[in-house]
């Protein structure tokens, strides 16, 4: 199957960050990059289809600055085929503009799948896949956790507060990738390798004007101080009484 | 005058809490633009109307009921599609969703259909002139955003328990309204729906959630967190992303960046150390209680209130009391 999927290069979520002077973003002083969590799922759940159905071919689409460029190259070596590199100062906040972006360069393309990442784990909105879908008039499954494909056609499943439900739906169509499926396979030393030699096409995204801007990015409010009740279970009585009487949530 | 619009979500025939939520929100942001009415819709099998009385009771003036009995279950094309279509044919400052399961998937179809931005995932908002600004936890769970949306009509989807609901009780009018798509048309199909142990409350909706990690060190002891929320009653059961990895729990039950935010009145940490991306799943919860025999582990950080200690002389003396409190 020709498969795309779409991956955002954002802040390694293990570290520490700082906001930057301006108050609407973060400071990329000493910051390490990622790709972002789902998106390496989606990355191996493309590889590991063409390795169920036979040959095909898997391609990486990023936008952004020009460390963009690392993870599409960790993808090749992850074993994907090519990569596309739609270059932007930076990744608007507003989904819609993204997704026009990536609509622009995928169409036409004759794509069975078009994989997401159920969310970025930087904005954290998960819209950008369902709106590209929108864009492109495919149809669109959200958060898979299974995904099995048959003779042009999937079955998805998808987790809902409490219940599982079961998705059916004709290829080609764009999918968002959530937890359960599959973890990002490690690449090997010759998947690096071969990486080197494989092509990125770099050209300049193509961004509408955005209806949502950043007015302010703080760290979240402080929690009150909280205090340790005391040690072992024979704190716990105490710990009940001030459930019961200061917090009032027993 | 400007209208809001409510997206009213049901499963099962039933109305989840988050649509009440929904039509507080659209309730709030209608009084807070001039006092505008509030248009709540609800799509569901036949029978689904009936919902209109308590969407009322929460605020709406106009219910639009869409029944069919292909929509007993979720439809997402048609959902969009008749959303989207009640939304550009009246006059409205904003439309509201839940940023439920149901709504994160169906928020962004409508405004790819409308050609739109969203607000999605938003715990406040505001509206300043022609402006929405609203707040939604990023860098997970390390910064919160304010975001700033221009122009009408305004789409949110507004985290589940973000927004308490309250009642605001009128006599809607009810407009019966056809699908926007034949549902015979649509081509992505909701073809199964399994509740997943129904025997306890979900996540997202559980007044209590108690959650344990690797400090269990093995999957039968997960039997003491299930005692502990049993005695509480109205709990659920969570875990860190290291147990579900482990395949102690189901990943459905995953707490934190990768899996579910979860904001209850009281979440009970019990063995967990704090990992940032945990935190990120449950650190807006009301009160946050930890169990954990590291003293610097940093889940005591964010907890009101801390027990150190071995958690398997600790959770059954507290299942013990909670029991003899409830019995009391």
């Amino acid at each position: 199957m020709k498969i795309a999927v779409c991956i955002k290069r954002v802040p390694d979520t293990e570290m520490r960050f700082t906001i930057a002077a301006d108050g609407k973003s973060v400071d990329p002083t000493g910051l390490k990059y990622e790709m972002s969590t789902f998106d390496e799922y989606a990355v191996e759940v493309a590889l590991r289809l063409n390795e169920q159905h036979g040959p095909g071919d898997v391609t990486v689409v990023g936008l952004g600055p020009d460390g963009v460029g690392e993870i599409l190259r960790k993808a090749l070596s992850m074993g994907v085929d090519r990569g596309v590199h739609l270059t932007a100062p930076e990744v608007p906040f507003d989904g819609r503009v993204v997704a026009g972006a990536l609509a622009e360069a995928l169409t036409g393309q004759g794509y069975d799948l078009i994989l997401f990442g159920r969310n970025a784990t930087d904005t954290g909105a998960g819209v950008v896949g369902a709106m590209t879908a929108g864009r492109l008039g495919l149809p669109c499954v959200t958060a898979v956790s299974h995904l099995e494909i048959a003779n042009g056609r999937g079955t998805a499943r998808r987790e809902l507060e409490g219940a599982t439900e079961t998705v059916e739906f004709p290829l080609p169509a764009v999918l968002t990738i959530d937890e359960g499926i599959a973890r990002g396979r490690i690449p090997s030393l010759k998947g690096i390798m071969a990486a080197k030699k494989k092509p990125i096409d770099t050209r300049e995204a193509s961004l509408g004007a955005p209806a949502i801007v950043v007015d302010r990015l703080a760290p979240p409010p402080d929690r009150p101080p909280g205090r340790i009740v005391g040690e072992g279970p024979d704190a716990v009585p105490e710990l009940v009484a001030l459930l019961r009487d200061e917090a009032k949530v027993l | 005058m400007a209208a809001i619009f409510a997206f009213a979500e049901s499963r099962d025939g039933a109305l989840r809490k988050v649509a009440l939520e929904t039509v507080t929100a659209a309730r709030r942001a209608a009084d807070a633009t001039g006092g505008g009415e509030v248009h709540a819709m609800v799509l569901g099998g036949p029978g689904i109307a009936d919902a209109a009385e308590a969407l009322g009771r929460a605020g709406a003036d106009v219910v639009f009921t869409v029944e069919d009995a292909a929509l007993a279950r979720y439809s997402p094309e048609v959902a969009a599609a008749t959303a989207a279509a009640a939304i550009a044919d009246g006059d409205y400052r904003a439309a509201f969703f839940p940023a439920s399961a149901e709504g994160r998937d169906l928020a962004p179809r409508v405004a790819a259909a409308l050609d739109r931005s969203l607000l999605a995932d938003v715990t406040e908002f505001t509206f300043e002139g022609d402006d929405v600004v609203a707040s939604h936890p990023a860098y997970a769970g390390k910064a919160v955003a304010t975001l700033r949306l221009s122009g009408a009509p305004a789409l949110l989807s507004v985290r589940p328990g973000a927004v308490t609901a309250v009642e605001a009780p009128r006599t809607p009018r009810v407009e019966a309204r056809p699908p926007a798509l034949a549902p015979a048309e649509a081509r992505v199909v909701v073809t199964g729906l399994v509740a997943r142990g129904a025997a306890r409350l979900d996540l997202a909706e559980a007044p209590v959630v108690v959650a344990g990690g690797r400090g269990l060190r093995a999957a039968e002891h997960f039997g003491l967190v299930e005692a502990l929320a049993d005695a509480i009653g109205d709990a659920a059961v969570g875990a860190t992303r290291a147990v579900t990895d482990d395949g102690w729990r189901d990943p459905a039950d995953q707490i934190g960046q990768t899996g579910r935010v979860v904001s209850p009145d009281l979440y009970i940490a019990v063995g967990i150390s704090g990992a940032i991306q945990h935190l990120a799943g449950m650190r807006s919860s009301r009160v946050i209680v930890a169990i954990n025999r590291d003293k610097d582990a940093p889940i005591f950080k964010v907890a009101d209130y801390g027990i150190v200690g071995d958690l398997f002389d600790v959770v059954p003396r507290l299942t013990e009391e909670i029991r003899k409190l409830r019995a009391g």
